[in-house]
């Protein structure tokens, strides 16, 4: 279970608004976090306290396949994306690394700024400790289910290479 | 996102239905989650760092095909700074160990360089990097992916997918004077949004498919992923052979198409001969407008960019220099040509068009990404515009957020050069 304070973003957050290429010198998600947001919302990186929550609109995450872009959420301390839609590519690289998102239309828009928001991932429940709402929303399949348990698509190859 | 689609399906199948198929060893569908195989995979400077460390994490020593793995220098190249160059130095450290294929600075863009040498009709390949959706010109299934798929891809030849449902885009008639595959796929993005077709598979059909070349389709697989496409993909056919027979590889041709009696999820059709050069406007692809609408009435330019993955080949050099041979660039504007790969270069060089350029007052820079990604060889200052051929206009993109980005064809990028603001190709051509 998660519980975490709202930020809450627009639609069609692309990867260069959340790290711009630029900053693509490091792999290391610390120095990473530092730009996060950097133009699109300066300070951003200061705000944002750790177990806190992204509530986004529709298509988040597009533009380039930088994995870059879910590691500096991930080192600012984001837990979890909640948002209408996600871009195809930014899903896969959050699911293999061990980012937190889920897709929850109702509970993207129901949701504002400040908000604290609890989660429980095994039961798709989503609660806001604010308005008292509750949303529902579909688990993982079982196919990514074991990636995302496993830790990210690395450690759940390197589980697999070992099983083989 | 994670919708499974299960149940009853008709015997036909679409192109990426087939490709799967074939990869994961049984019939599979849109919305199956599958197991495939994988015969191409890259990375390019941005994100090959990242994938090296992955790969290393797995503890595995060999790659599971050095032949069919390919490296990219092409983003910073040559480098601006310390930190990308000494990515450089981690990238050709890693291929050279491995033995895998090293395209270093000069050689082009990853996406330009892969279709020429590589990427074959029914090939499943995976690139680091969004746009590696171009290969779907050549009838394979070629999608982006992040680092940490691709170190999967480089360590066993196989990665997960999700059967993309397919929308079909028929083509008919003729492109008009003036009017380009990239204002196409221009007005598809404009038509479809940004996220109009997340997670789908963009398929072009038509009878106006025979007229066009491997890199007319290039230019408009290239761009499927601005609309949020998982991959754009065309039928192998006449075209594509005498694409490959250019490069030498005619071997490698086979015919691919959909079966008459496949399921798609959506048709559109677009009839070229009615479409307008357009214009994407900043800061996103999806705000596309006619060249001669009110939207684009006197706006100035400061920078002009002729280059990219979209249209830095041989093709879209020639249109932009027929154009502008033997005229000045507006005082006030620069101008800077990019061919997309070596060879590019090279016929460019023989056919005299870089001395057009020169001439013209342009400058030419090394084959590469160039100023598209805003790491190198043309950031703009605060409060410019800048007119290019590539394929995103983010706000930031370039560089600089204080900039503003503007998308279209080649021949609207040279015309405008001409008159140092954004012109309709069609008053001159």
């Amino acid at each position: 279970m998660i519980t975490g304070k709202v930020h809450k973003f627009g639609d069609n957050i692309n990867t260069d608004d959340i790290i711009p290429a630029t900053y693509l010198v490091t792999t290391d998600e610390k120095e990473l976090s530092k730009h996060c947001f950097e133009t699109h919302s300066p300070g951003f990186n200061k705000k944002a306290e750790k177990g806190d929550v992204i509530a986004a609109g529709e298509n988040f995450g597009c533009g380039s396949s930088r994995e870059h872009a879910p590691r500096a959420l991930k080192g600012l301390g984001i837990s979890c994306v909640i948002a209408k839609s996600f871009a195809r590519i930014f899903c896969r690289n959050a699911i293999n690394i061990g980012l937190p998102i889920i897709e929850c239309p109702d509970a993207a828009d129901g949701m504002d700024e400040g908000n604290t928001v609890e989660i429980k991932f095994e039961e798709g429940m989503l609660y806001n400790k604010r308005t008292g709402d509750r949303y529902r929303f579909t688990p993982y399949p079982e196919f990514l289910h074991r990636i995302i348990s496993a830790g990210g698509l690395m450690k759940y190859a390197r589980r697999k290479a070992k099983n083989v | 996102m994670f919708r499974e689609r299960k149940g009853k399906f008709g015997l036909g199948k679409t192109i990426v239905e087939k490709i799967l198929s074939e990869h994961s060893g049984r019939d599979v569908h849109a919305g199956e989650f599958i197991v495939a195989d994988i015969d191409l995979v890259f990375a390019q400077d941005g994100t090959a760092p990242l994938a090296i460390d992955a790969f290393n994490q797995l503890g595995k020593r060999k790659l599971f095909s050095p032949e069919h793995s390919a490296f990219f220098i092409d983003h910073a190249s040559p480098p601006a700074r310390r930190e990308l160059a000494n990515d450089h130095v981690k990238i050709r450290k890693f291929a050279n160990e491995h033995l895998a294929a090293l395209f270093d600075i000069g050689e082009g863009v990853c996406h330009q360089v892969m279709t020429e040498k590589f990427t074959c009709p029914g090939n499943v390949l995976i690139g680091a990097d969004s746009h590696t959706v171009t290969g779907g010109a050549v009838g394979a299934f070629a999608v982006g992916m992040g680092s940490t798929d691709v170190a999967a891809g480089l360590a066993y030849g196989r990665n997960w997918f999700r059967v993309p449902e397919t929308f079909k885009i028929r083509l008919s008639g003729a492109f008009e004077k003036g009017v380009f595959p990239k204002d196409l796929i221009l007005h598809v993005i404009g038509m479809l949004g940004a996220d109009g077709a997340n997670y789908k598979c963009l398929e072009f059909a038509g009878e106006s498919l025979k007229g066009m070349s491997v890199s007319d389709r290039m230019t408009v697989a290239n761009m499927t992923v601005e609309a949020g496409a998982k991959c754009g993909i065309f039928p192998s056919d006449e075209q594509t052979l005498s694409f490959l027979k250019e490069h030498g590889r005619e071997d490698k041709f086979r015919k691919l198409e959909s079966d008459r009696d496949a399921e798609y999820e959506k048709e559109i059709e677009v009839d070229l001969s009615v479409l307008k050069p357009v214009v994407s406007l900043p800061h996103r692809v999806d705000k596309v407008f006619p060249v001669d609408g009110d939207e684009l009435e006197n706006i100035r330019i400061h920078q002009v960019f002729i280059g990219s993955c979209t249209n830095g080949r041989i093709e879209d050099l020639r249109v932009a220099a027929s154009i502008v041979r033997g005229k000045k660039k507006s005082r006030g504007v620069r101008v800077i040509v990019i061919p997309a790969s070596r060879l590019t270069f090279e016929q460019a060089l023989d056919e005299g068009i870089l001395k057009i350029f020169n001439d013209f007052g342009a400058s030419i820079n090394n084959p590469g990404c160039g100023p598209c990604c805003g790491v190198h060889q043309g950031v703009p200052g605060d409060g410019e515009n800048v007119l290019s051929t590539s394929n995103r206009n983010f706000k930031g993109r370039m560089g600089n957020p204080e900039a503003f980005v503007y998308l279209c064809s080649p021949a609207t990028a040279a015309v405008s050069a001409m008159t140092g603001k954004i012109t309709d190709p069609r008053k001159i051509l």
